[in-house]
């Protein structure tokens, strides 16, 4: 095998990639937003050259698809040119979601795991558990959503928990399942060693099965905390716009800004990168930790 | 307070418990015993669910709103069946269907075609993988924007949606075939083409049927999720947010049970045709041993 090169093999054929996909969304926001400006030139009564066009396209109000640069500059300007706690602040909004994201994310990781371990050591749970876990994976969960929010709105339950809880809902069987297959991870011999070792189940756990399950815990984290911020996100949208990223979008819609749509998509993903990174590295440390040769 | 009806519902899911905890510990001498008893557990476990439910909700006397009992959605359920078939055909035949097998397609199509380019192969496999991390379901709002409130917009959110996860998977899939067999098959001077019929999707055909099956269930969320953002007065999601603005939960349920017998049965579907098509792959032939 040749050695990787970071250059060669990730920087340059990454970064062709990203520039050929801007180089697109130019085009297509030209193209895109050009009937727009044929429709004014024409109830203006005059004629629009084709350079013409292509300026103006770039730099319109509420375009059907904005250029890059324009999505940039709202976000430059909602996110430093803001007092952080206003409301047209984006880091206001990002930090909303975040913290309803984390304690779902929080509460579903616990739950999740408790719930292996559960599944691990008891038969019965894991024949009438396990099935339903993996049933309810294929089924919309998403879509209960809204109710949550207005049922716990109804009953006085609102702001935070709510939407923390639908994060909580998906983080936590991807958690479970991945945990369950790394708690069952070691293999016969290594159980069977233990076991002439004279060790308790309990000591068994903590320094077999749960040592050997990390790889397969931080593996499902990393698709839990992705999966937790689209259920803050989705879990603002019924509460009326208020306050978060999902709220950002439904306004955006409401009222045709679609530059403050993109906006919000593009912090909503540089918050899943980040969380997914910060997952990444706890990761590669716990596993540096226990002694594993990257 | 209907004290009574609460402890009967606890009582019986001590029972059921205990059953279950019984059932478990058995050994069948028959086939056909042992494979009943594992399929009657989580039976059992799921009705022992509803019981409580019910036992609850009417041994606590839970408002409907809050709560509906499982009887009631059924009976509503029942009761509005040509709204939710109605429902269904527009979410689920027309948006999901249509985007799942575009989405798919395109995904397989593009992986195939940058087969032969190291180049972007490297450069879109990370982005792909960090699209697959990202919360796709936002774009739902700009499809509806420009595709319009009906199943168009959300043929594209759900294609969006699709096509990350089956591109990431097929190239990884089409990776899988090991140096030893290709070397086979450049003996034998196959073509490229004969080579990627014959060996490498065959050897791809289980990382794709994974991307099917993730992908059957985000089309779903992703068709519902686009319904609140506009809709014509029909669809899934478009009910399911209405309703509850009207407190009418009991439909919200009966519209989520639809939804969750369609998420099973088409991931079922898929699982079914993985078993036919990979039925050499060792996690198919340990199943049915």
């Amino acid at each position: 095998m040749r050695e990787q090169s970071f250059l060669k093999d990730k920087l340059l054929p990454i970064s062709t990639v990203v520039l050929l996909l801007i180089a697109v969304w130019y085009v297509a926001a030209a193209f895109l937003n050009a009937p727009f400006e044929r429709d004014t030139a024409a109830r203006a009564g005059t004629e629009i050259g084709f350079s013409e066009i292509v300026r103006n396209t770039m730099a319109q109000e509420r375009p059907v698809l904005p250029a890059p640069h324009q999505v940039v500059a709202e976000i430059w300007d909602t996110t430093a040119n803001k007092a952080i706690t206003s409301k047209r602040s984006l880091i206001y909004h990002a930090w909303i979601t975040l913290s309803a994201t984390l304690l779902g994310f929080g509460i579903g990781a616990a739950l999740g795991v408790l719930l292996a371990v559960g599944i691990v050591h008891n038969r019965a749970m894991d024949r009438s558990l396990m099935p339903w876990v993996i049933a309810s994976q294929t089924i919309p969960i998403l879509a209960i959503a809204p109710m949550i929010i207005v049922v716990l709105n109804a009953i006085g339950i609102a702001g935070l928990l709510p939407k923390a809880l639908i994060s909580t809902y998906l983080s936590f069987f991807p958690v479970v399942v991945g945990m369950v297959k790394g708690l069952r991870s070691p293999e016969t011999i290594q159980l069977d060693l233990m076991h002439t070792y004279n060790a308790s189940p309990a000591q068994t756990f903590w320094k077999l099965r749960w040592p050997s399950s990390m790889p397969y815990l931080f593996t499902s984290l990393k698709v839990a905390v992705a999966i937790s911020l689209v259920g803050a996100i989705v879990g603002e949208l019924p509460t009326g716009a208020v306050a978060g990223l999902g709220a950002r979008l439904l306004a955006g819609s409401y009222y045709g800004q679609t530059v403050q749509i993109w906006a919000a998509l593009f912090m909503a993903a540089a918050l899943a990168a980040v969380l997914v990174m910060i997952v990444g590295f706890a990761h590669s440390a716990v596993l540096k930790r226990m002694g594993a040769k990257p | 307070m209907n004290i009574p009806v609460f402890a009967g519902a606890v009582l019986f899911w001590l029972a059921a418990w205990a059953f279950n905890e019984w059932l478990v510990r058995q050994h069948f001498a028959h086939r056909t015993a042992a494979s009943a008893a594992r399929f009657a557990v989580p039976l059992l476990f799921g009705i022992t669910i509803l019981v409580l439910w019910e036992g609850i909700v009417r041994g606590f006397g839970i408002p409907s709103v809050l709560l509906p009992a499982p009887s009631m959605i059924w009976q509503r359920l029942v009761n509005s069946l040509p709204t939710l078939a109605a429902d269904f055909r527009q979410t689920f035949l027309k948006a999901v269907l249509t985007g799942y097998a575009l989405g798919c397609g395109l995904g397989f199509v593009v992986a195939i075609l940058i087969d032969r380019s190291p180049f972007l192969q490297k450069g879109l496999l990370p982005l792909g993988n960090f699209v697959s991390a990202l919360p796709v379901i936002g774009v739902a709002p700009i499809m509806v924007m420009w595709f319009g409130f009906d199943w168009q917009s959300k043929v594209a959110v759900v294609v969006i949606m699709t096509f990350f996860p089956m591109l990431v998977n097929t190239v990884s899939g089409l990776a899988a075939a090991s140096h030893m067999e290709r070397d086979l098959m450049r003996t034998y001077a196959a073509t490229w083409w004969q080579t990627l019929v014959k060996l490498r999707l065959p050897a791809a055909w289980p990382f794709i049927f994974n991307a099917l099956k993730i992908n059957s269930t985000l089309a779903l969320i992703g068709a519902i999720v686009a319904e609140f953002f506009g809709t014509p007065i029909v669809g899934m999601g478009f009910r399911i947010s209405t309703e509850v603005g009207r407190m009418n939960v009991d439909m919200v349920w009966a519209e989520i049970a639809v939804a969750a017998v369609a998420g099973s049965a088409f991931y079922g579907v898929v699982a079914l045709a993985e078993r036919a098509v990979t039925f050499w792959h060792p996690s198919v032939r340990s199943g049915r041993a």
